[in-house]
């Protein structure tokens, strides 16, 4: 979340879209009736089921799933066609009047550079035309051809009110008068919020729907206020808090970029990484990335990286293809994974094509699966009848399985969706014999260390050498860890060379001990942290995770002694943009960040330089180089702008913007493995969308082993609408047979009015609706796992699997 | 009048409504009422905590009794959502509620186990054979194929062979202690649930 979610009380629109807060975070949800309630604010939910978010809606429109751009870009049409745009926000917060490349063309349904073998785009002809001076060209007055505003407008003059119709279903009464309430919040003193989950990540164009809504909000004025941001809502407890330690293969800790095979040293690799202004006096926030990424080294390895040695630079894996998730389970199905130890995740049920995962399982040597829990990847290869269908004997993988402790049997801290993280205190020990899997972890490197010690084997340095300073080295405690991560000055820190007075001595800047901020970071070798962005949250007053002060002075549900929010406890992201140009609020009721004449100073940690004069037009945006945010984004690998594509099983069979290109038909830019694309159905065989979802009364894959939500949803059941029941002679509780081209699920019908057949480019479009709860293991009635059903393909940028959109028929069963 | 009702009765009587509650509010309430049973919370400790589940986080407390004597074994016997707690204010959804049916799920793995190649069933093992039979699968794959150079002469340190998935379920500490170890081994193949 940009914001956080006691923020979404201050909001005066809330729009739910790609997500069902009111069933999925029941808790959080709260805060949006609150500012119903309150504040008067209105709810519209857009979603192709008419779920418990929508019953409460003042306005409700279905979607197609998978339409979800073709509606947000009628969105963004509308918005700029009405003059619905907040315009001094527009211009000094965004790229709109920034020139794009003379180059840069979008055709028949691709953008310039795409290589259809490859499927991938050279982007050399997207951003932005540079000055001599080596800053962007502009036009303020944004009329020039190829300024992003231009290039935006002629964009979406496409996504008109008929083809939002045509192409999502939306009927064009209903989606005008959601246009023209989301127009609306484009006044200064109007802000709206907009909450999404896996509605909008799951699809082959995941990362564009968001972006499409960024975009939106962006025109808006609603990005960095209060009330207001793109707000992910997310699901784990602790999902943010892995994602910025940075469990995934393309970045370390802190979303610092992993070295790549073409790094051939430090100065490659930093050069590549670290940033510069593209506009005259920007904070380019990435020019600090050598301070961030130095003492992460030095956390890491400690004396062992040092001047002499490129801060063991050598020491890091460097990367040479993707190895997201997917990635991992194809090169497992290849063979070419022997190894795979997997933590606190189910990826048998949680990935898709299960007969794919099944088969890669049982071709790996070793798995090894640390979990509180008895889950279906630990028993893969036990057969569980038509649920599991498989020979032990011939499954010659060696499996383990450790037993972990759950949240409440260690302590540490979780981050939540607003990126605040919070402490929480053992409260039990495991049953039998359960570990914390920082221990477990811990306990095999020790292991390992050991051998290579004793044994020594392929590049023992970076393994012996590892800082291992914990009193007990096969249980590090989680106040060690999180001190370690949270960061300390090596030395005491003196103050640095003055340019203005040369003579001055050196006097010291920070003493030697925990770090209070990230600004005290350097890159020579005297602070050591394990991810900059945490830097702090263990600062020399102590472990601010542990706050509990839940005082709200502003009365803007900003607590800021309430744990520790990343980054530098700021609660809203982008803040400047709480204020206008001038430094001035935009609106008196939320009256958060301002420029008092000397400073920035409010209710919020301003995210800016403090004494940056709004006269400076140092943007909001301060993480990118061009420190405003970006409608035209290069770093996207679909596409500079978002485009509507049908998910990868359409029911449709054409994209209808480009009905005359079988290119465009799908994201162009998704990787499809080979052998992949055969296992993709087609509607003529397969003639319903599909769409997996969730029920308030579970979480994925746990709570079927936990005997009161077993009690309250004990069955699994396909969702349908009650014309398709009628049109195919289906009765409410029969069983049903559900079939994509990879496999098929069995459950009982259940008939509602809640998912109705769209009219979509000429023809009805039914969707059948699958929650994914059960499996083979739990104290539920078993079931198949929803996954037997859904292509393995992911977004073009995450990766992120389309669980959201494919096609199925269904029969009795 | 000497009514004397047994604390069976009084619920009996109670139950009946308006007459039960008008007795109890004359104060005919059975002698031995409060002392029957303690509120079962009275000894139990409290811990703060956060709810496992989605991303809203929400704040709980967990009571424990046990009284951390040697041969007891502490229990987690109720959850209730944190009133302190500014984001949920004590309230807790159907997934959080439950919470301590998962905490004491029947399905609880105990005790580390290994599945033998072909086998079809599970034996259980111990942590120290556990980890010395992982570390040594792990060390035998890394020694054979882990990558020093690339063809142009870079040192890549990479071993891809073997892949890790993080828990999104673990705290920020296991997360840290997990990724700095695999990358120390030159683990590139790292994931978590973010990505799905």
């Amino acid at each position: 979340m940009t914001n956080n979610w006691v923020d979404i009380k201050n909001t005066d629109l809330v729009l739910i879209m790609g997500g069902n807060a009111a069933e999925a975070h029941p808790c959080g949800f709260k805060w949006v009736t609150e500012a119903m309630q309150q504040r008067k604010a209105k709810l519209i939910v857009v979603d192709p089921r008419f779920t418990r978010s929508a019953a409460v809606a003042d306005t409700y429109a279905p979607v197609r799933v998978g339409a979800d751009i073709a509606f947000l870009g009628g969105v963004i049409n509308y918005l700029l066609a009405n003059n619905k745009f907040h315009e001094e926000y527009v211009k000094a917060y965004t790229d709109a009047t920034f020139l794009t490349k003379e180059g840069f063309n979008f055709d028949n349904g691709v953008f310039s550079g795409y290589d259809d073998a490859k499927r991938t785009y050279n982007r050399a002809t997207w951003g932005y035309q540079l000055g001599e001076d080596g800053f962007v060209k502009v036009d303020d007055a944004m009329q020039d051809a190829r300024c992003v505003f231009q290039q935006m407008k002629k964009h979406y003059s496409r996504y008109t009110p008929e083809l939002v119709e045509q192409v999502a279903g939306t009927p064009k009464d209903a989606f005008l008068k959601i246009a023209q309430q989301i127009g609306e919040t484009s006044a200064p003193n109007k802000v709206m919020t907009i909450l999404y989950a896996l509605g909008w990540t799951q699809h082959t164009v995941g990362s564009q729907n968001i972006r499409t809504m960024a975009m939106i909000q962006l025109l808006l004025g609603n990005m960095g206020r209060p009330g207001g941001g793109v707000n992910a809502l997310r699901g784990h407890a602790n999902v943010q808090g892995i994602t910025d330690m940075c469990a995934y293969s393309d970045t370390l800790p802190g979303y610092l970029g992993a070295p790549l095979d073409g790094d051939v040293d430090r100065a490659a690799y930093l050069k590549r990484l670290t940033g510069k202004p593209l506009r005259p006096n920007q904070m380019a926030f990435t020019q600090n990335f050598p301070k961030w990424h130095t003492s992460l080294m030095k956390a890491w390895w400690g004396d062992a990286a040092n001047k002499d040695n490129d801060f063991a630079f050598e020491y890091l894996p460097k990367k040479d293809a993707a190895y997201d998730i997917l990635h991992m389970f194809e090169l497992m199905h290849q063979g070419k994974m022997h190894g795979f130890v997997c933590q606190g995740f189910n990826p048998l049920a949680a990935l898709p094509n299960k007969k794919k995962l099944s088969a890669a399982l049982a071709k790996l040597k070793f798995l090894v699966v640390a979990d509180p829990l008895e889950t279906e990847t630990s028993e893969f290869w036990k057969n569980f009848g038509p649920l599991n269908d498989v020979d032990p004997k011939t499954i010659q993988t060696e499996v383990f399985r450790l037993p972990t402790t759950t949240f409440a049997e260690e302590s540490g801290s979780f981050t939540n969706s607003s990126r605040v993280l919070q402490w929480k205190e053992k409260a039990a020990d495991a049953p039998g014999e359960g570990k914390a899997d920082s221990e477990i972890m811990a306990r095999i490197f020790v292991k390992m260390r050991e051998m290579y010690r004793k044994d020594g084997g392929k590049a023992p340095e970076p393994i012996v050498n590892l800082s291992w300073p914990y009193q007990v080295a096969e249980a590090p405690s989680p106040a060690e860890i999180l001190r370690e991560y949270s960061g300390r000055a090596l030395v005491d820190l003196m103050t640095l060379p003055n340019p203005k007075d040369p003579t001055a001595k050196p006097t010291v800047a920070v003493p030697a001990g925990q770090l209070s901020s990230f600004a005290q970071l350097r890159d020579d070798g005297t602070t050591a942290c394990g991810n900059w962005l945490y830097c702090g949250s263990w600062s020399p007053a102590g472990n601010l995770t542990a706050r509990r002060d839940n005082s709200d002075p502003s009365g803007l549900g900003v607590y800021p002694n309430w744990g520790y929010s990343w980054p530098a406890n700021r609660r809203i992201l982008y803040n400047r943009a709480a204020a206008d140009t001038k430094g001035n609020h935009w609106d008196a009721t939320r009256k958060y960040l301002s420029w008092n004449g000397k400073t920035w100073s409010g209710v919020d940690v301003p995210d800016m330089r403090p004494t940056a004069a709004p006269e400076e037009n140092v943007g909001p945006f301060i993480m990118n180089p061009e420190g405003v945010a970006r409608l035209h984004a290069i770093g996207m690998a679909d596409g500079p702008f978002p485009e509507h594509y049908e998910p990868f099983e359409t029911p449709l069979g054409v994209n209808p913007l480009h009905p005359n290109n079988p290119k465009a038909v799908s994201n162009p830019a998704a990787r499809v493995y080979k052998g992949d694309m055969e296992t993709f159905g087609k509607a003529a065989e397969f003639p319903y969308a599909a769409t997996t979802y969730r029920l308030t009364e579970h979480h994925h894959f746990w709570t079927k082993h936990a005997h009161s939500n077993a009690v309250t949803q004990p069955a699994p059941f396909i969702e349908i609408g009650d014309d398709l029941a009628k049109e195919k002679g289906f009765k409410n509780g029969q069983m049903v047979k559900v079939r994509s081209n990879r496999g098929e699920v069995r459950a009982a019908l259940v008939v509602t009015k809640r998912m109705k057949g769209l009219k979509v480019n000429g023809k009805t479009v039914h969707t059948v609706g699958i929650p994914i709860h059960w499996g083979f293991k739990g104290v539920t009635q078993n079931g198949y796992l929803a996954n037997a059903l859904t292509p393995y393909v992911g977004d073009a940028n995450s990766q992120t699997p389309e669980f959201k959109a494919f096609l199925v028929n269904i029969e009795k069963a | 009048m000497d009514v004397k009702v047994s604390r069976r009765q009084f619920f009996k009587i109670t139950a009946g409504g308006m007459a039960g509650s008008s007795l109890a509010m004359l104060g005919y309430a059975p002698n031995a009422l409060a002392g029957v049973r303690s509120f079962k919370l009275a000894r139990t400790t409290e811990h703060r905590s956060t709810c496992p589940y989605c991303s809203v986080s929400c704040g709980m407390i967990m009571y424990t009794l046990g009284d951390k004597s040697k041969n007891v074994k502490p229990a987690i016997i109720h959850v209730e959502g944190d009133p302190d707690h500014p984001v949920n204010r004590g309230t807790l959804c159907p997934k959080g509620a439950g919470v301590l049916d998962m905490i004491h799920s029947p399905n609880r793995v105990k005790f580390p186990e290994v599945r033998a190649p072909g086998s079809n069933e599970w034996k259980r093992i111990s942590w120290e054979e556990a980890i010395n039979r992982i570390a040594k699968h792990m060390k035998d794959d890394r020694d054979k194929n882990f990558i020093e150079k690339n063809a142009a002469g870079t040192t890549v340190n990479r071993w891809n062979t073997l892949g890790f998935l993080a828990s999104s379920a673990a705290s920020n500490e296991s997360g840290y202690i997990g990724v700095k170890t695999m990358r120390s081994m030159g683990v590139v193949a790292l994931d978590t649930q973010a990505r799905i």
